[in-house]
């Protein structure tokens, strides 16, 4: 078959390329001009070179930033997939209860990440706050301010309410789209409820769980607005995460170079571990 | 094996049914033979599926009892009433292999592993999927999926009955044939209590040694095809069993002669009515002959479907369907005279019978 030439159809291309452009292309462009060069002020720009990666990468401040956060995407993803899994395996699956759980679910994701930090931070504080006096009476020593270990619980736990409902969603949409008939077959095979989660469930949530996790993973290598409202990365720097710790160099101290330089670092990153995540899921399901 | 008694089955989806509209299934009492071949025939919605759920335990019938051989189970799981049932569209455990997937039933039931390979790689035989056995269950056919959940069925040999839901509605044409005949040759091997849920005639009449017709909610006959189609004893019978179905004429009763709108026709005996109700004469379409004798009918259209014609005719107003052979001539004012042999008395759409 004689194939068409029109290359007008290149003007279609034009207006979303000019969108991809001025939204995405030209602003990370502007970022990677400045990770090359330094300044003092009056828009006067010097030549850097790779100073600032070189600087970033033998900073000791930029990996613990990077260790704390992919531990904190770790707990996340171990706490809230199995739990979301959980979840959604006990919700209704017809009924008035279905409404009422799905809009129970949905609550937290519809709040504004700021309000759920300061929820937090109030519902955490010891002098009024419903969670951090309730544990003071009861005896226990909770106090996020002071205590890392007790800044990390807080923040975990926040998250896990503010996004478990997502896994949870997800993994009911999956659910759902099983027909009847499977748990039918199911029983007259005489399967377990081991065996029906395992070979009938577990397989039909796959997709959505492949979503969940890269989703969740994404969102919680990024997290910036709840742990800063609710700890402001401390104490110390025991909650600063790399979002953070960029903020503080770029705004904070207006350090543009170094900043850039990091932006870059923490994009690569999450490109990398996303993709590796993407190829490691999908492929077990190409071996098949 | 087993012999199925359905004891005053009701069954009814909602709580609390207040009048017998609101029963799925109004009332069931039959009897199954042990190894006969069923076949459940009705349009949807008649209750066929929710019968076949009844037997297997899927679900609890609102009254009455099921029993195998005279053991009351109504109360028993699925898996201790000890089923095997094929449903509509293919299940398969797509994780695992062939293989697994007909070990599934067996190693849940704690068989033993030799036996179970034993069982599972004859049945592979059986259906013709050896090659496959160490295949993920994937990209597979919609007949090999349904082979392969047939086998599940079939693979454990001490199951009281096999229960089909419509298994060959996703099966093209010709590997339905395929199948269903393979599906005849299993059962006369391992002589299993079959039972075939169908809306296909075609199916029902060439798989089962009985077919069951239902229609809302109520067994409406029980026969053998020859019956079906000769003796209807519900003029709906009459009207799914055959293309086209039964012509049912509405008819008055003088001793043993048939007054229509159009003429009146001789019987040669005198069916015994109780007053009232609404008579109706119902006559195949094959056993109506057309020709210079007997009633007058308008022609109104005259379908050709290869071997045969359908003659669509008025009698009286009343609308018939004539089948007649390719060859057959319509004379310019026809007439029809209907076989007396094959002649039906319906009231109030019961069978009357000739002896009574």
């Amino acid at each position: 078959m004689e194939k068409t030439w029109n290359n007008k159809a290149w003007f279609l291309v034009l207006p979303v390329l000019l969108l991809v452009a001025f939204s995405a292309a030209i602003p990370l462009m502007t970022v990677v001009n400045y990770s090359v060069q330094d300044t003092f002020g009056n828009n006067a720009f010097f030549w850097a070179g790779t100073d600032w990666f070189d600087d970033i990468l033998h900073s000791a401040r930029f990996w613990e930033a990077l260790q704390r956060n992919l531990l904190f995407s770790f707990i996340i993803l171990a706490l809230e997939i199995p739990l979301g899994i959980f979840i959604a395996l006990n919700m209704p699956k017809k009924g008035l209860g279905v409404p009422v759980c799905l809009v129970l679910m949905a609550l937290p994701l519809l709040i504004p990440w700021n309000v759920v930090g300061t929820i937090w931070q109030v519902f955490g504080r010891v002098d009024i706050g419903l969670l951090g006096h309730t544990l003071a009476a009861l005896g226990i020593d909770y106090n996020y301010v002071r205590d890392p270990l007790d800044a990390w619980i807080t923040v975990v736990v926040m998250d896990v309410w503010h996004w478990t409902s997502l896994v949870v969603l997800l993994c009911y949409a999956g659910l759902v789209s099983i027909p009847d008939a499977y748990y039918q077959a199911a029983k007259i095979d005489g399967a377990s409820r081991w065996s029906v989660f395992r070979y009938i469930q577990l397989p039909k949530m796959k997709r959505v769980l492949l979503i969940a996790v890269l989703l969740r993973f994404m969102d919680s290598f990024m997290i910036y607005t709840e742990p800063f409202v609710v700890t402001g990365g401390g104490p110390g720097n025991s909650t600063t995460f790399l979002s953070i710790d960029l903020v503080k160099t770029a705004v904070g101290q207006f350090d543009l170079g170094p900043a850039a330089a990091m932006s870059i670092v923490y994009f690569l990153i999450i490109l990398l571990l996303s993709w590796i995540f993407y190829t490691v899921m999908t492929s077990s399901d190409a071996d098949n | 094996m087993a012999r199925i008694t359905l004891d005053h089955i009701r069954h009814a989806y909602g709580p609390n049914p207040k009048s017998d509209a609101a029963y799925a299934l109004r009332e069931v009492d039959h009897e199954w033979a042990d190894g006969g071949a069923y076949a459940l025939l009705g349009p949807s919605g008649c209750g066929k599926t929710t019968l076949l759920n009844i037997i297997s335990g899927l679900l609890q019938p609102s009254h009455g009892r099921i029993l195998f051989d005279g053991k009351d189970v109504t109360h028993l799981s699925t898996q201790e009433r000890n089923i095997a049932q094929v449903f509509q569209f293919p299940v398969i455990y797509d994780t695992m292999t062939v293989y697994d997937n007909l070990a599934f039933p067996l190693r849940n039931r704690g068989i033993a592993e030799p036996d179970v390979d034993r069982r599972v790689r004859e049945m592979l035989e059986i259906i013709d999927l050896s090659d496959w056995s160490n295949r993920k269950a994937q990209r597979l056919t919609a007949d090999q999926k349904q082979k392969i959940s047939l086998g599940r069925g079939l693979v454990r040999n001490d199951v009281n009955a096999i229960l089909f839901d419509e298994p060959l509605t996703v099966i093209d044409p010709h590997m339905k044939w395929v199948l269903r005949s393979q599906l005849k040759r299993f059962h006369k091997q391992f002589g299993f209590t079959m039972v075939y849920v169908t809306h296909d005639q075609t199916e029902a009449l060439t798989f089962a040694d009985k077919v069951v017709v239902m229609y809302d909610g109520e067994i409406v006959q029980i026969g053998t095809p020859a019956e079906l189609f000769e003796r209807p004893s519900h003029t709906f019978v009459g009207y799914f069993i055959g293309s086209p179905g039964m012509n049912v004429i509405p008819a008055e009763i003088h001793g043993s002669t048939i007054k229509l709108e159009a003429g009146t026709i001789a019987l040669d005996y005198a069916p015994k009515l109780a007053a009232g109700g609404r008579i109706e004469l119902g006559i195949r379409p094959e056993f109506i002959r057309i020709g210079r004798e007997g009633i007058p009918v308008t022609v109104t259209r005259i379908e050709d479907i290869g071997r045969r014609r359908i003659v669509r005719a008025s009698l009286g107003g009343q609308p018939i369907a004539i089948v007649v052979s390719e060859d057959a001539e319509v004379p310019a004012e026809p007439r029809v005279t209907f076989d007396p042999v094959a002649l039906n008395i319906y009231a109030n759409s019961w069978r009357v019978g000739r002896e009574a």
